[in-house]
């Protein structure tokens, strides 16, 4: 790792990684309420697949997403072990269930590379860009675009 | 001026109010009901504006206010006579005025293009220009290069002799020269020359006295004039400088004790004012109110919310706890209902607000709506004093316009076809607001057309939103209109056009927990009928278990509870189940195969079956699992985080935590008729999930 | 001892304006919503200044000055009113209701208080 270079362009950002489809994503940690265990839903009628159901936090009724089945990826079979993350973008409050979240990833927003393909599937519709981690990368997913544009997490 | 936000707050929260004055006496006009006051009140409201606007410097708005004021100010004085041309002008001025309120909170440049044209109207009704030469006329203060007099240092004398007036108003010599100290140094000297002789003569109000003044310093008389601003007519005053002919020492006349001329052409009209406003006892009081944030009283009504939830859960543990029915611990917990039923109420209070300022709005809606239409239509409102909850008036204004519009739209007659089917030419729509037994019911009736059902149902065969060959009740039709995809942007003329259409005002009267009903006469009218709950953040709910999922059905909607034996049903078809009550044949609806949580066909034995009753179907049986008890709950929404939910009108959280979905029966059974046509939001067939 | 001034106006905004711009200034400031309230607090408080603004519900700024110069106290306080209007026929009906000055709207804030402190020597 060499020191960071003097005129760095760019602001620092942290993410919180996590694994969701046997992948790496992560999110903006500013856009995180907060993490917490699964524990079982309300159902939902007519909810397409993604949606598990609604939670009740601190008198809130918040929505859970299953986060690989949205991206396309089988859907997770929650237990004790899986993760939800309490996310808050433009007034919605939503839940992500992930598999796992592993650690806060600081880096600086010029560190963010842009998407590589162009965006045609969910999946990379849904992606903001990429950060290289080592030998590896996680890809940061745009909130905006997963629970807002297109679909809304009702539709 | 010190333009602090939260004067300029102020100043748009008061514009609220005068522009709920002005529209009120507006309309009062506009119904011949007008006295003097409500025109005074009028020009007041007006003249209020104009006044604190011009603090702000916010000019569109003076300038505007200022011509409307200039013609209700002839209203008053009765040079211009309120005819039906005058009105309307004064009504477009006021909805003008409204508008450029809007514009200054928003900090929008006012749209010239509209406000022009009124400002002409009113000018049409002033003759030609000519009151603004006059009007306009603003003395500004500005200061003067006076050239060489700031070299040598000029010398004024200034004398001044208060007469009585002086004294009488309120000024004080001392003050005066303390005031003209302040400008350099001076030389006082007093003459009591007008003294008379004899004391007893003299009388104590007036003035005897004459100050001569030398001010010497680098001055114009600008400073010293201003001084005497509002008395320089009171007390004979004469400002000399240096380079002027020399001081008169000479004794100046006494003043007469009322210098003033008796009467003049401009002293009448005010008197004559003062006179009208002390007659008459209808002004309107200002209201002392308080102002608190909202969000302060939300999280009140959500603590009250969690009080009656854990109420409900400590009553069902005593029950669960077997105790003698003697023990106190029962009417303790009668109390503790009540106080928080009272709690309840009065939280719900903080939150209501009278309908009128949302009924004026619709005012201006059907104003607009029958210039953009060419219908001759007036909008009649009643009940504006009935109060409703702040979050239902706010989502209730969408509604209500698109509502208003269709009326006017659709249901309103040309003039023509109206008088030749016998009518008046002006169309009546009459919105009123009531409570009725814990209830707010708004309806809104107008004496048009009534619903033309034949192509209602020719729409919807069109659309493909039923089968050409489905047979429908006349009710079944009307709800037609509710159908998502009915009314398209393509169809309705642009004035009802906005991208809404009636199912969107369905559902959002649903997921305010109230229902829509329409009531139609062919010939004679429609009208839509409203029904809110009183209180949005409560309800009383039967607890029920669908398919292992626990859910609540509204008290409201439930006529009885009914476990049905073999013989009390039938079938008719395959899967259509009818249940036999009092003579009567009843559709049967399994809940959870309606929500998709359970596979059709399981048996109806050994469930429950909740005979409801709603506005689209006369009565209806919800088959459910099981029945677990009856209370109130806490709504909460689903709209914000998730969205609308077809047959489910909230959420509520129960005494474990859990939540549990509150279901709309109303949308519940209508599906029958339009169900196969809504579409249904399905990622690959999503599976019937079992508990 | 402050300076207490009486300030009548029927619009929350403008009293508010002179609450600040007067209390800003070092005077003490008692408000009030219209006529009637405005000639009660009079009579119940005194003032050394009186600011009345002309249009108001329940009793204008006319009839304020005339029950002030008619009452019980202080006949000769200094009464200044507010008003839009400008121009000599403003002055003229001022002067004949028995107001002390006047102050045109929109006032700022400096001329306002210059005026009071002509008036009152505070």
């Amino acid at each position: 790792m060499s020191p960071p270079d003097e005129n760095t362009q760019g602001t620092q950002l942290e993410f919180v990684t996590l694994v969701a489809g046997g992948q790496n994503f992560c999110i903006e940690i500013t856009q995180i309420r907060e993490i917490r265990r699964w524990s079982p839903v309300t159902i939902l009628p007519h909810s397409p697949s993604h949606v598990l159901g609604v939670i009740n936090l601190r008198g809130a009724v918040i929505p859970i997403i299953d986060l690989a089945a949205k991206l396309g990826f089988d859907r997770i079979s929650p237990t004790e072990r899986h993760v939800i993350i309490i996310t808050a973008i433009e007034d919605r409050i939503v839940g992500l269930l992930v598999e796992s979240v592993s650690e806060i990833l600081g880096v600086r927003s010029d560190m963010v590379r842009e998407t590589p393909r162009s965006p045609d599937d969910t999946t990379m519709r849904a992606i903001l860009g990429v950060i290289a981690v080592g030998d590896d990368m996680t890809k940061v997913i745009n909130l905006s675009t997963l629970l807002t544009n297109s679909e809304p997490v009702a539709a | 001026m010190n333009n602090e936000p939260s004067l300029l707050d102020t100043f748009f929260e008061e514009c609220e109010d005068l522009i709920i004055a002005l529209s009120d006496g507006l309309t009062e006009m506009r119904d011949g009901q007008a006295d003097n006051e409500t025109i005074n009140a009028v020009f007041r409201a007006v003249h209020s504006i104009k006044g604190a606007a011009g603090a702000f410097a916010l000019d569109d708005l003076v300038n505007f206010a200022h011509k409307f004021e200039t013609v209700l100010d002839d209203v008053r004085a009765q040079r211009l006579a309120p005819d039906d041309s005058l009105l309307r002008t004064l009504q477009r001025a006021g909805d003008m005025l409204a508008d450029l309120v809007d514009n200054a909170r928003n900090a929008t440049p006012a749209n010239r293009a509209l406000v022009d044209p009124v400002l002409a109207e009113l000018q049409a009704f002033l003759g030609p220009e000519e009151d603004t030469a006059t009007d306009e006329f603003v003395f500004e203060p500005m200061s003067l290069d006076l050239g060489g007099q700031d070299d040598t240092s000029p010398v004024y004398r200034i004398s001044f002799t208060p007469g009585r007036t002086f004294y009488a108003l309120g000024h004080d010599p001392l003050l005066l020269i303390l005031a003209i100290q302040d400008l350099g140094p001076t030389e006082i000297c007093v003459t009591a020359n007008d003294l008379p002789n004899n004391f007893s003569n003299l009388h104590w109000d007036d003035g005897y006295l004459t100050w001569t003044i030398t001010l010497s310093g680098p001055v114009s008389d600008l400073p010293i004039r201003e001084i005497f601003q509002f008395v320089d007519d009171l007390c004979d005053l004469r400002i000399e400088n240096n380079e002027c002919a020399p001081f008169a020492q000479t004794t100046f006349p006494d003043h007469p004790p009322q210098p003033e001329p008796e009467s003049g052409p401009t002293t009448d009209a005010p008197q004559r004012g003062l006179k009208d406003e002390q007659a008459e006892r209808t002004a309107i009081k200002p209201t002392t109110t308080l102002r608190v944030d909202p969000e302060r009283i939300d999280r009140l009504i959500n603590a009250v919310g969690e009080l009656i939830i854990n109420q409900s859960v400590i009553s069902q543990r005593l029950q669960e706890a077997a105790l003698p029915n003697s023990s106190e611990l029962f009417a303790d917990l009668d109390d503790y209902k009540l106080l928080a039923r009272e709690i309840q109420e009065g939280v719900m209070a903080i939150r209501a607000q009278p309908v009128k300022p949302l009924f004026q709005r619709m005012l201006r809606i059907a104003r607009e709506a029958s210039d953009a239409t060419g219908k001759s239509v007036v909008l009649i409102t009643e009940g504006e004093t009935t109060e409703v909850d702040k979050t239902v008036i706010e989502r209730l204004a969408d509604p209500l316009t698109h509502m208003i519009r269709n009326a006017i739209d659709h249901g309103i007659e040309s003039p023509e076809k109206r008088i030749k089917s016998g009518k008046a030419q002006q169309g009546i729509i009459r919105l009123s607001a009531s409570q009725r037994s814990g209830s707010i019911v708004i309806e809104i009736a107008d004496d048009g057309a009534g619903l033309n059902r034949p192509q209602i149902r020719d729409t919807a065969i069109k659309k493909g939103l039923i089968a050409d060959d489905t047979i429908l009740s006349d009710q079944e039709i009307d709800q037609l209109l509710f159908a998502p995809g009915f009314s398209t942007a393509a169809e309705v003329t642009n004035l009802s056009g906005r991208g809404v259409g009636m199912d969107v005002v369905k559902t959002t009267i649903t997921g305010l927990g109230g229902r829509v009903a329409i009531s139609t006469v062919p010939g004679r009218g429609t009208t839509f009928s409203i029904t809110l709950p009183l209180t949005l953040a409560v309800m009383d709910g039967m607890i029920i278990n669908v398919s292992g999922q626990t859910m609540v059905v509204p008290i409201t909607n439930i006529l009885e509870t009914i476990r049905p034996s073999q013989t009390d049903l039938s079938k008719i078809g395959l899967n259509n189940d009818l249940l036999r009550i009092r003579g009567d044949y009843v559709p049967i609806i399994d809940l959870a195969e309606r929500l998709g949580h359970a596979p059709p066909g399981r048996p109806l034995t050994d469930r429950v079956l909740l005979l409801i009753q709603t506005e689209s179907i006369a009565q209806c049986a919800l088959a459910v699992d099981d029945i677990y008890d009856q209370r109130q709950v806490v709504v909460k929404s689903l709209q914000g985080n998730y969205g609308y939910i077809l047959g489910v009108s909230g959420a509520t959280i129960l005494g474990d935590g859990k939540i549990a979905l509150i279901i709309d029966p109303e949308a519940i059974t209508n599906t029958t008729s339009v169900q196969s046509q809504i579409a249904q939001p399905t990622e690959g067939g999503r599976s019937y999930v079992a508990a | 001892m402050t300076t207490h001034i009486l300030a009548i106006d029927d619009s929350r905004t403008i009293r508010s304006l002179l609450s600040l711009t007067l209390e800003k200034a070092g005077f003490r400031v008692t408000t009030a919503v219209d006529g009637v309230d405005g000639v009660n607090k009079y009579l119940d408080q005194g003032a050394d200044l009186v600011i009345t603004d002309v249009n108001m519900p329940n009793k204008d700024g006319f009839g304020v000055i005339e029950d002030i110069r008619h009452g019980d106290r202080n006949r000769a306080v200094p009464v200044l009113v507010l008003t839009t209007e400008s121009g000599a026929a403003l002055k003229e009906r001022a002067r004949k209701a028995g107001a002390t000055g006047w102050i045109v709207k929109p006032f700022d804030d400096e001329s306002l208080v210059a005026v009071i402190k002509r008036l009152t020597g505070g």
